[in-house]
């Protein structure tokens, strides 16, 4: 149907027929998959190559590294890049340090943002109009243009080197509350009416209907805030300096630093930037449709 | 988001004026100056329970976000070593520094080169590989998620695989250029090479949030018109310039406000990429670096904020003024 259709004096503008075969045409299927993978699997091998290479790398012996010639795969892979990676820094305490930041300030911030946007939505409040406003400019705000009047309360406060000092000035949430006072938006009235008629307050109808209704958008605000806190970085970076209580990032800063960014020293860093990025990776696998469509929100409706 | 505050009044007003709120008695039958008493202290019970269940988020963001918004104007006045107790006034002094010396001039133009290419490699990029991953072949779910992978992920990881791969001595970027014959580049010794190594990262990072959005906006193309051109004898490059790309103009547009308020952003790969900020220092990173970096200048470092926040604040309302006009026409 499309073939007939096109005339020749496209052709001469474009000889190699690639994407605008009919992809219903049997006659150009063929032409179609080769054009419709060739940059498909351009644009993927781009963006997982970088990747592959930082994981084999890991696995990689100082000579395979240091080799003027191109070492592919490693000969013999070994974890003597982590040991080392571990030796050189307290890895296993930057791990349990994000663990901990991110676990505590990710499960505040759901929370707050939950009950932010349920009284947003379902609590008679004089200003509602100005909170909200107030609160989406707080979203256009970068946490690095606030850093340093942060830095200058929490440490005045003794906060350098606490957990606490690291988590609180990021607890107040502005995305989550946004999002979340979108959804309930949707949901109608009528369900709460029912919930009212039933004699619940509002903390019984928060956690007993609008809660178990929104659990999709709650797990992505959830999944957003949990990314984000684990690869906060300017933050951790600024308000620790003991390795006892800096996050991974910061951690492989110091790492950086001490293994001086060449030579054999590429293996170890690389193994610490595995343990950074991996488990981020992995849960992006598992939940990303979650995950994009909390980070592209807002587009939808362009 | 500030179409929400548009589609808000029409999805709200019903729920607080037609609607009876949840928590309002059925007592319309009582006569009406008991009502007006059931309805107050109804009133203020409501208030009462928005406070509960919103202060703390409030205080928190008043605290931590406007807080330091109002110091850094404050702060910005002074000729103030950070963590000593006195501080001199010194009026504009660090504004008129900051626009007449050579460092300032110099974290400006870097601002603006790092913006400008990380904004249009990351758009064009990630047009085209949206429009590689719109055609419906199967497995393309899997390079959707490849290519949005690395927007997710630690930019300080991100960076440090990517100086591995810079490495002159060791990377593989100097291996393929050995093959063919040439040198690698100092990207860690020359500054125009770190900003040229630090925009290439921070696009790689990047596109594949434009290619999501960009998809998004192509899926939404009405195909009638897209198979109505074709009839009509228009080539794919034809119909992809003449109908697709003004047609997404409202997704161009959109991606060209977040992406720029988002590079200007940027802070993660720059200073793990490039600690000492010789040729990478973005506004943000000299802020950074002016105030942590060893100089310890809380003054002039606040003037960058809030010179940075007022640019934030005209994309911003760049972004508002368009979205009115986008409503017109759609």
């Amino acid at each position: 149907m499309s073939a007939p259709a096109r005339p020749a004096p496209e052709n001469a503008v474009a000889p190699a027929p690639r994407r605008e075969n009919g992809p219903f045409s049997r006659a150009n299927l063929g032409a179609t998959l080769a054009g419709g993978y060739l940059p498909l699997i351009l644009a993927t091998l781009v963006m997982v190559l970088p990747l592959l290479w930082m994981i084999i790398s890991s696995f990689k012996a100082p000579q395979e590294i240091l080799s003027t010639d191109l070492v592919v795969l490693p000969s013999e892979p070994s974890l003597s890049n982590y040991e080392a990676a571990w030796n050189s820094v307290p890895i296993p305490r930057f791990f349990l340090n994000s663990v901990i930041v991110t676990t505590i300030g990710s499960s505040i911030k759901v929370l707050l943002a939950i009950f932010t946007a349920y009284a947003l939505v379902f609590v008679r409040f004089p200003f509602k109009r100005v909170i909200f406003v107030l609160i989406l400019v707080a979203l256009m705000v970068p946490p690095q243009v606030s850093i340093l009047p942060n830095y200058v309360l929490i440490a005045g406060l003794g906060g350098v080197n606490t957990y606490w000092g690291i988590i609180l000035p990021g607890l107040g949430t502005a995305f989550g509350t946004f999002l979340l006072r979108q959804f309930f938006l949707t949901i109608p009235p009528a369900i709460l009416e029912a919930a009212e008629i039933d004699g619940a307050g509002h903390l019984r109808t928060l956690l007993s209907v609008v809660v178990p209704i929104s659990v999709p958008t709650v797990a992505t605000v959830a999944l957003v805030t949990i990314v984000t806190e684990w690869n906060d970085y300017i933050w951790p970076l600024i308000i620790t300096s003991e390795a006892s209580r800096m996050t991974l990032p910061v951690g492989l800063t110091a790492l950086s630093n001490s293994e001086g960014n060449t030579g054999a020293g590429w293996g170890i860093l690389m193994a610490g930037t595995v343990l950074v990025i991996a488990p981020v990776l992995i849960v992006f696998a598992m939940l990303q449709r979650h995950i994009v469509s909390g980070l592209t929100q807002g587009s939808v409706t362009g | 988001m500030t179409d929400s505050s548009r589609t808000v009044p029409g999805t709200d007003a019903p729920r607080t004026a037609a609607s009876p709120p949840p928590g309002r008695t059925p007592g319309q039958s009582s006569p009406p100056v008991l009502r007006r008493r059931r309805m107050s202290r109804r009133a203020r019970r409501d208030a009462l329970v928005f406070l509960a269940f919103a202060a703390p988020n409030l205080v928190l963001i008043a605290m931590f976000t406007y807080r330091p918004l109002i110091l850094n104007i404050q702060y910005s006045m002074l000729d103030w070593t950070l963590g000593s107790r006195t501080a001199t006034f010194i009026g504009l002094d660090n504004y008129i520094e900051f626009f007449t010396s050579d460092a300032g001039l110099e974290s400006l133009r870097i601002t603006a080169i790092f913006t400008l290419f990380t904004v249009g490699g990351a758009m064009v990029l990630g047009l085209l590989i949206a429009v590689a991953l719109n055609i419906d072949v199967p497995g393309r779910g899997l390079a959707r998620s490849a290519v949005f992978a690395p927007y997710v992920l630690s930019g300080v990881g991100v960076g440090l695989v990517w100086l591995f791969i810079f490495d002159p001595n060791f990377g593989v970027l100097g291996w393929i250029l050995r093959q063919v014959g040439l040198d690698s580049p100092e990207w860690f010794l020359d500054p125009d090479m770190s900003l040229i190594m630090v925009i290439v990262v921070y696009v790689w990072k990047n596109l594949g949030y434009c290619a999501i959005v960009y998809l998004g906006g192509l899926q939404s193309l009405s195909q009638d018109v897209m198979q109505a051109a074709q009839l009509d004898g228009a080539g794919a490059v034809r119909r992809f310039v003449s109908i697709a790309l003004p047609l997404l103009s409202p997704t161009t547009f959109f991606l060209l406000i977040t992406t720029t308020l988002n590079s200007l952003q940027a802070f993660d790969l720059l200073r793990i990429m490039t600690p000492t900020g010789r040729g990478t220092n973005t506004m943000i990173f000299e802020s950074y670096l002016q105030a942590f970096g060893g100089y310890s200048r809380a003054g002039y470092s606040a003037t960058i904020s809030v010179l940075l926040f007022v640019i934030l604040i005209v994309m911003t309302v760049a972004q508002i003024l368009f979205v009115e006009r986008k409503v017109h026409y759609s």
